[in-house]
């Protein structure tokens, strides 16, 4: 099934020259880290209309009072010392494992963080955050009108786990160099131009479309194979893609 | 290049390893009593990482392994190129009497603009309620529409500040968050490119206009600066300091100027504007409690001398802290 939302991402290049990129957080998940928090704001409200129960005792209108000043404080402060004491996260982003981050990929400075929360308002017109949703959708990176001003935007801050080596360099055993003299053979046949062009499609794979990948491998494959033949147990499983993988190792490899 | 990725790994591994360590831990510590050894190490680290990742970018089939390594220059580059908070932070009194007057002082221009439109607000509204009397239910909120001045000031003080007595700590804190929602709001449709901001100091200023026109008509003039001065000459201005750093916000944005991409024009304004907002928040905080325990009590309770005078003095000290507060200090 295709997705109807196609995760964007947040290119950076460091002043090195080398490029990485940041996933940014979907509209879901931020949407359900809003009502984490809010149910968090309203859980604490419920806690401090019960602490200032003994104070009602005493004067009804000094507990009201101080129960409205402390709620807006909480909602309003909530959002900010968690982002600054957590780098970016509340309670309900720290669930939903994403992160506020300044627009250039680093952590967030205070003043970021305290107009970001400030703006909350003009983000919630005229009702259930309409504005912000609407802004954030249209928006290249995800923003909503808070971000914008802060010049931050919100990302996935999962740790990725190293990749299973074992997995990693299974795949890359290369059953043709088993058989060195078929290896010095190929070697011999395969002109310059072919395995450039070999070369050339392992290189831009990831432009081309599924279709054209599959016919433009299965023609190279069926090139390559007739050169050279090698035994059924060695090349019986690979893909028209890895046989010409392996192929191209054979042919650049330093020996 | 045809990678190798069994050496490749083998040699490159440890160093990917040993780069997460690090940044684990700083991320656990973001200031660390590190020596030139160790932040050298560390940015080895990142640059042999990068080298890495530049290597298996075109590796189409280890995605992978891309992420992580990439995952881990990100983390690296964040804290390596980490825009860091200024050491010699000020206190919070220094930062409240020195460096929020100077905020205000920088963007003197916004501020005249703010008291421009809210000054135009008034005269529309003075002026409205002049020329159609009838209109006075549509321009005043709060249920002053309802009633004629006159009958307000009987009430009062008939009332003799028992009612308001009875309710003031809500009352105050009602008056507080409400105001401060307000300026903040206003404060953030700066992001509408101000025009947000200029509506809603306009508006202001018509309904204070609009009430001033009834209560003079009315032959109420010193019952209304015994009412709104005491808290109003701290309020207002707040109100105003918030359109203009909705203001500047919106300037920002807009970028008539300046030359810098839009995002390096609104990152120059932030400090500013936290700075104002704070500052607001404590002045409608002063303003808030004068209003309720002090601005409610009418005659006989409390001589209008006295509530106008102290209300003049407020204002009086506001703009001389505003005009000359930090300035000995270098904050400007």
């Amino acid at each position: 099934m295709k997705a109807l939302y196609n995760q964007p991402k947040l290119e950076l290049q460091t002043p090195e020259g080398m490029e990485f990129s940041l996933p940014l957080a979907g509209p879901v998940s931020r949407l359900l880290a809003l009502w984490i928090d809010l149910a968090v704001v309203m859980v604490a409200g419920a806690m401090i209309q019960r602490a200032l129960g003994v104070l009602a005792a005493v004067s009804a209108d000094a507990a009201q009072g101080l129960m409205t000043v402390m709620y807006f404080v909480v909602s309003l402060l909530y959002g900010i010392l968690c982002e600054w004491l957590w780098q970016g996260q509340t309670v309900g982003k720290r669930m939903m494992g994403i992160r506020v981050m300044d627009r250039d990929g680093l952590p967030i400075h205070v003043s970021q963080i305290v107009v970001r929360n400030l703006l909350r308002p003009v983000d919630m017109l005229p009702m259930f955050y309409l504005v912000g949703g609407m802004v954030a959708l249209a928006s290249r990176y995800g923003q909503r009108v808070g971000d914008k001003a802060a010049n931050t935007v919100v990302v996935y801050s999962r740790q990725v786990e190293p990749p299973d080596w074992q997995k990693l360099l299974a795949g890359k055993f290369n059953s043709m160099l088993e058989h060195p003299h078929l290896a010095a053979r190929l070697r011999q046949r395969v002109s310059p131009e072919l395995a450039g062009v070999a070369l050339d499609a392992l290189v831009r794979r990831d432009q081309l479309d599924d279709g054209a990948r599959v016919e433009l491998f299965r023609e190279l494959a069926e090139r390559l194979r007739q050169m050279v033949e090698f035994p059924a147990e060695a090349v019986e499983a690979l893909s028209d893609e890895q046989y010409v993988r392996n192929t191209v190792e054979i042919l650049y490899r330093s020996r | 290049m045809i990678l190798d990725i069994q050496r490749f790994l083998q040699s490159a591994k440890p160093i990917w390893k040993e780069l997460g360590e690090l940044l684990d831990y700083l991320e656990q510590d973001p200031d660390p009593q590190w020596d030139l050894n160790q932040t050298e190490k560390f940015y080895r680290l990142y640059q042999q990482t990068s080298a890495h990742l530049s290597e298996v970018r075109h590796l189409t089939a280890e995605r992978e392994l891309r992420g992580y390594l990439e995952q881990l220059v990100a983390r690296s580059y964040a804290r390596i190129y980490v825009r860091r908070a200024e050491k010699n932070r000020a206190r919070w009194w220094q930062w409240f009497t020195a460096a929020f007057p100077a905020a205000v002082r920088r963007h003197s221009m916004a501020l005249a603009l703010s008291v421009g439109l809210f000054l135009l607000g008034c005269v529309f509204g003075a002026a409205a309620l002049k020329i159609d009397p009838s209109s006075k239910t549509a321009l005043l909120p709060f249920g002053h529409g309802q009633t004629s001045p006159t009958a307000r000031v009987k009430k009062e003080m008939e009332d003799r500040g028992k009612r308001i007595s009875q309710a003031r700590g809500r009352f105050s804190a009602q008056l507080m968050t409400h105001n401060t929602q307000v300026a903040f709001f206003t404060l953030g449709l700066g992001m509408t490119f101000g025009l947000g901001t200029i509506i809603l100091l306009f508006y202001n200023g018509v309904i204070l206009g609009a009430v001033a026109v009834d209560y003079v008509s009315d032959g109420q003039a010193v019952f209304l600066m015994g009412w709104i001065l005491p808290h109003g000459s701290v309020e207002i201005p707040a109100i105003l300091l918030a359109g203009q750093a909705g203001l500047v916000l919106g300037h920002a944005l807009i970028g008539w100027g300046n030359r810098l991409p839009r995002r390096l024009r609104l990152r120059a304004v932030l400090p500013d504007l936290v700075t104002m907002a704070g500052g607001v928040a404590l002045l409608l905080v002063w303003a808030g409690i004068i209003e309720s325990f002090f601005s409610q009590y009418h005659e006989p309770v409390v001589p209008y001398a006295l509530k106008i005078a102290f209300g003049v003095v407020e204002l009086c000290a506001l703009a001389l802290f505003l005009a000359r507060g930090g300035a000995n200090e270098g904050a400007v």
